[in-house]
């Protein structure tokens, strides 16, 4: 503990900045794949950094794991390959994303403006009944800062306690997306596919 | 050294830093997959903003959400990536723009 939780959080953060810049950007859909990938490792180990295990591994195993995977495999079925990376290219040069890039940029300083703003009136505010992470590093006790990390029981504990319903709904809409990825995604063969005039 | 962990101020401007790239890739893209993969991005910025806001209350609510929303990215990849494999079948393009078959 110590220095290197803010050393792992600063340096996965500038990781995390960098290889979702480069996921965003890359023509070849497998390179951005692996960007990626390393984005959300990152992120993983800034969930850790932030006192929370259990989401970080989640993040690992279903994000990155399943989810890139998931990605990787529909780029090797559809078989994007070298052509479609010129393609690609000639698709964004640099002036398509001016409109983007100041569009997001006014989102992004709204959102930075709203963190920093809200801060001060958050400590006022004072939640009731919660400590506030500012009380706590007003009263100087670093042991309840040290153990600040929400350990997976607390997360089990709410899951099946007050967010059951949650949990319930989040299993109807797997299944659901389930179904309908399978019906979506199924190959016809009675009516066999139009090909669209192009 | 007396905070070992970092500020959650901090862990909010990467949330919205990430959430802002994937935004601007989302806009900026035509390749349908990499349409899919900012939104990603955008999604995974959320759940960092609610694991951020989680941890500043010390509490474990934000993880229980960032859990549901793992669940709907889960199933918002399964159901995009099987349009995109519905999409190239019949149209062998992943362009966005070229796909204007109901255009009159």
């Amino acid at each position: 503990m110590g220095e290197d939780m803010l050393v792992a959080f600063y340096g996965a953060g500038a990781v995390a900045v960098l290889a979702t810049f480069l996921a965003v950007t890359r023509a070849q859909p497998v390179h951005a794949l692996l960007y990626l990938g390393t984005s959300l490792l990152a992120i993983a180990v800034v969930f850790y950094t932030l006192g929370a295990p259990f989401v970080a591994a989640l993040e690992v195993v279903v994000y990155a794991g399943a989810i890139v995977v998931l990605f990787v495999f529909v780029v090797m079925m559809l078989n994007l390959g070298t052509s479609t990376t010129a393609a690609e290219r000639s698709l964004t040069p640099p002036r398509v994303w001016i409109g983007p890039a100041a569009l997001s940029a006014l989102v992004l300083s709204l959102l930075v403006f709203a963190i920093l703003t809200s801060q001060t009136r958050a400590s006022a505010v004072q939640i009731a009944n919660r400590k506030s992470y500012f009380a706590l590093r007003a009263s100087k006790d670093e042991s309840q800062i040290e153990n600040q990390e929400v350990p997976p029981r607390d997360v089990g504990a709410s899951l099946y306690g007050p967010y059951f319903v949650a949990v319930e709904l989040s299993s109807v809409l797997l299944l659901a997306g389930m179904l309908s990825a399978w019906r979506i995604a199924r190959r016809e063969r009675t009516s066999g596919t139009q090909e669209v005039r192009k | 050294m007396s905070f070992s962990f970092p500020l959650p101020e901090h862990a909010l401007l990467l949330a919205a830093l990430l959430f802002a790239m994937g935004l601007a890739g989302l806009l900026a893209r035509r390749n349908i997959v990499f349409v899919l993969m900012s939104l990603e991005v955008m999604l995974n910025a959320a759940g960092l903003a609610l694991v951020a806001s989680g941890h500043k209350w010390a509490q474990a609510d934000g993880q229980v959400l960032f859990i549901v929303l793992l669940a709907v990215a889960g199933c918002e990849a399964a159901v995009g990536l099987g349009l995109v494999m519905r999409i190239h079948r019949r149209s062998r393009t992943v362009d966005s723009d070229s796909l204007d078959s109901l255009k009159g």
